[in-house]
């Protein structure tokens, strides 16, 4: 009885206390939010790009069919899919669609939007540029028998469709819009997301207000948003402190991090998680002396990965050495498999000395380049200072051009340029996802090493339509070892993530990809 | 007998001994010899870093990330356990050569343009003075922000022309009213009416007979503005428009890494800053120096 009453007076207590917290916890409506994007879009379009800064910019406006569910992920859910099935074969898959869902210009949407948004996707129209393409491959045909129901048939089964519906690039666009105009959403914004558009103030910011049309209920809560483009770390840390933005939702450095808690105290919330981002050393394989298998592989194997991820992690958000599947994840390649490929020996005098020898050979020993570069200074500026010194001890000499991310995407894109540090933006582990980048440049516009490689084609296939795991990750080290053989372009270092924010702002979700959950409808102001 | 005249041999007439223009320089302007030193100093770790630079600037020693000034390290390490006092010689030779060119080309074509300005006069001087005045309405600073942003990035020989050439712009209208105003006393002196009347070209007369009249305010502008090139780049560079890592330049070294771990390492932010004031100073200093002592108007 002593017990039983302890216990009563015990969950009374417990009750008394959790219950001021369940009534913190209750969303708020209503309010302003400012929040800082660390880099401005050049274009508004998911599809075409690769950049978090189209994402960040684009995601409240629009919908996808599928999205993961950040509260248990990598659980997919649906977001204008009500429902859907997969047939049995894997060859059908059948989505219900959401009744009642407008575009911000009062169209409604139809089954229609989704077969002309994945038409775009994965057939785009001359002049459209879609990043997506390869991963939709599969898709034979789609159908629409009704304005709610949608039915995607494919040519051979994908273990990882679901993972691409879900994928947060594949903005959901008009039919109508697409029909006047296949480059609409480059320019102009019309979704079915939680906020509309109210404008782009280049340089500046862009600015949404709550869509009072959404088909979710009850969502957003928040009245309008403001993203502020803050370049410079130092000015987004400044206003982040001063509460003039109250979260930057890419991440941030171990530094910034120190000093922010030092600065703001309790105020500040911060989260952290290993990153779906990696980091590549990449080259423009059309161009001499980079057409020349010697000179790229020594120039991968001069770079001390594993020195450079041990200082490199103290000073920015560089940490991991990994392969092409992100280091931890369940395909990723060992370490002690890893440190037999070219550019990832412990052995770092050894490998500089085959270096050289190989700049020797292929008649390169005064190699002189540009390094392109973004010019985010987290942590694109101490790769390049890391990459530029470690090619200085093997007589290389070069000169690191850092630029805008227009500038360095328009260079990327047209083969103007000879060495440059890109990145594998993911939001997910799949294996499929990352091995995309690296398919031949023929099928696949992400490929901006500009090869085609008829063996990594086949490898990335046969991985993709096995099941049985421990295949899926032979086939997956065969291509890695291929691709870092051939030293067309390889990771340097695996990101990790740091997010800060003001404790008031509420409902929004870290995951280990700054690509997802940035639609904003379920973020609240707590004040 | 008391009236007869004075006979004076030609030979007893001694020409008073010229002094030496150096020591003259040094006695008159102590200051500025004393900037003149450091320059010379700059200007030799400059030349010859790798004589006077203990490490590599450009060597990564993560080893020893962010070390305080030690024996090892006389003004410590950056974040990527670069040597700073390493960084700021090599720095020199930047801030120098940068300095240096973007203030010759704007003396220059300033001078020039306000010789003219002054010997055309009428609608020549009034489009040459209205132009000055445009130049002179935006802030230095804006003025070359905009051109760097506009040109973007050229290497020659390791120089960024475009940005010399952005330093040098806001220069060439500041240093044209001045010119302008020296030339027009000399425009109206004998000897220049005697040239015009002898039927010699305006070019010679603008480049023999006017031109070496304004050198000494010509030199005076040109040294002062090496201290406002160095400033500009170093503070072009910090904006993230100037020279780009991982060269060693003293603007650069303030920003980036700087900003986020000065509060841990202040070194990083100290040193390269002495480093800028104490270069702008001396330039500074020289060049007011030079003014007194070589322009008749300032000496007593």
């Amino acid at each position: 009885m002593k017990r039983l009453l302890l216990g009563l007076v015990g969950a009374a207590v417990l009750s008394l206390a959790a219950a001021p917290q369940a009534e913190a916890q209750q969303p708020k409506r209503g309010g302003h939010f400012n929040f800082a994007i660390s880099a401005e879009t050049p274009q508004y379009d998911p599809h075409g790009s690769d950049t978090y800064a189209t994402l960040h910019f684009s995601s409240p406006f629009y919908s996808t069919l599928l999205r993961y569910n950040l509260s248990k992920f990598p659980e997919i859910e649906g977001d204008l899919a009500k429902s859907w099935t997969v047939s049995p074969d894997k060859l059908t898959y059948t989505f219900t669609l959401h009744d009642g869902v407008k575009f911000h210009d009062g169209t409604p949407f139809t089954s229609e939007d989704i077969k002309a948004t994945y038409d775009r996707l994965r057939n785009p129209a001359q002049g459209v540029v879609s990043n997506r393409r390869a991963t939709f491959a599969d898709i034979a045909s789609i159908e629409t028998p009704n304005p709610t129901t949608v039915v995607f048939k494919l040519s051979k089964a994908n273990s990882s469709m679901l993972d691409h519906f879900a994928s947060p690039w594949n903005t959901v666009y008009s039919a109508k819009d697409l029909a006047s105009d296949p480059n609409f959403p480059r320019t102009k914004v019309n979704g079915t997301g939680p906020f509309t558009f109210v404008e782009h103030v280049k340089g500046s910011h862009v600015a949404g207000k709550r869509n009072d049309s959404y088909f979710k209920k009850g969502l957003p809560y928040l009245d309008s948003y403001r993203g502020i483009f803050t370049l410079q770390a130092a000015a987004m840390l400044n206003a982040l402190q001063g509460g003039q933005v109250l979260a930057e939702f890419r991440g941030v450095s171990p530094a910034d991090r120190d000093r922010m808690v030092a600065a703001m105290g309790d105020k500040l919330r911060v989260e952290e998680s290993s990153w779906t981002l990696n980091l590549l050393v990449l080259f423009n394989t059309e161009k001499p002396p980079f057409n020349d298998v010697r000179v790229r592989k020594a120039l991968l194997m001069a770079i001390d990965r594993w020195g450079g991820s041990q200082g490199l992690s103290k000073i920015s958000t560089l940490r991991a050495v990994g392969g092409v599947v992100r280091p931890g994840s369940p395909l990723a390649t060992p370490e002690a498999e890893l440190v037999k490929l070219p550019g990832f020996s412990k052995d770092i005098k050894a490998a500089r000395a085959e270096a050289r020898k190989l700049l020797k050979e292929a008649g390169q020993e005064k190699l002189k380049f540009v390094l392109w570069n973004r010019n985010l200074a987290m942590p694109y500026t101490p790769a390049g200072i890391f990459l530029v010194d470690q090619w200085r001890q093997i007589g290389v000499e070069v000169e690191h051009k850092q630029s805008d991310t227009g500038p360095y995407i328009a260079a990327m894109r047209s083969g103007n340029y000879e060495v440059a540090i890109d990145f594998s933006n993911l939001f997910n582990d799949d294996p499929t996802l990352s091995l995309t980048k690296y398919l031949s440049a023929s099928k696949n516009p992400l490929n901006l090493a500009r090869y085609d490689d008829a063996e990594i084609d086949k490898l990335y296939e046969l991985q993709l339509r096995e099941t049985d795991l421990q295949k899926r990750r032979a086939h997956i080290m065969a291509l890695e070892k291929r691709l870092f053989d051939q030293a067309y372009q390889q990771p340097l270092l695996w990101w990790h993530r740091i997010v800060l924010s003001h404790k008031t702002v509420m409902g929004w979700k870290m995951s280990p990809s700054h690509n997802l959950g940035q639609d904003l409808a379920e973020v609240w102001l707590n004040q | 007998m008391a009236n007869a005249p004075q006979v004076i041999s030609a030979n007893s007439f001694v020409l008073p001994k010229r002094p030496n223009p150096v020591l003259s320089f040094v006695r008159q302007q102590p200051m500025g010899a004393v900037s003149f030193i450091v320059i010379a100093i700059m200007m030799f770790a400059g030349l010859f870093p790798q004589l006077v630079a203990p490490y590599d600037p450009l060597s990564i020693n993560f080893s020893s990330i962010l070390a305080a000034p030690s024996w090892d390290h006389w003004l410590g390490t950056d974040a990527f356990g670069r040597d700073i006092l390493s960084r700021i010689i090599y720095g020199s030779r930047t801030a120098l050569v940068i300095g240096f060119a973007s203030s010759l080309m704007g003396s220059t074509i300033g001078a020039v343009l306000g010789i003219a300005s002054a010997y055309f006069g009428g609608r020549v001087d009034n489009w040459i003075q209205r132009f000055v005045d445009i130049l002179l309405a935006f802030p230095i600073i804006v003025l070359a922000l905009v051109v760097v942003a506009a040109l973007r990035k050229t290497v020659v020989y390791g120089v960024d022309v475009n940005l010399v050439i952005a330093i040098a712009i806001p220069i060439v209208p500041r240093v044209a009213r001045v010119v302008r105003a020296a030339a027009l006393s000399v425009n109206v002196m004998p000897y220049i009416d005697a040239a015009r009347a002898a039927g010699y070209s305006d070019m010679r007369i603008i480049f023999r007979h006017m031109a070496p009249n304004v050198v000494a305010p010509f030199l005076i502008m040109f040294t002062a503005f090496i201290a406002q090139a160095i400033l500009l780049e170093a503070s072009l560079s910090f904006l993230g428009l100037g020279v780009t890592e991982p060269t060693a330049a003293w603007g650069l070294m303030l920003s980036g890494n700087a900003a986020d771990f000065f509060r841990e390492a202040p070194w990083m932010i100290i040193f390269p800053g002495v480093a800028i004031s104490l270069a702008v100073f001396a330039f500074n200093l020289f060049g007011d120096s030079l003014r007194d002592y070589l322009d008749p108007r300032f000496k007593t």
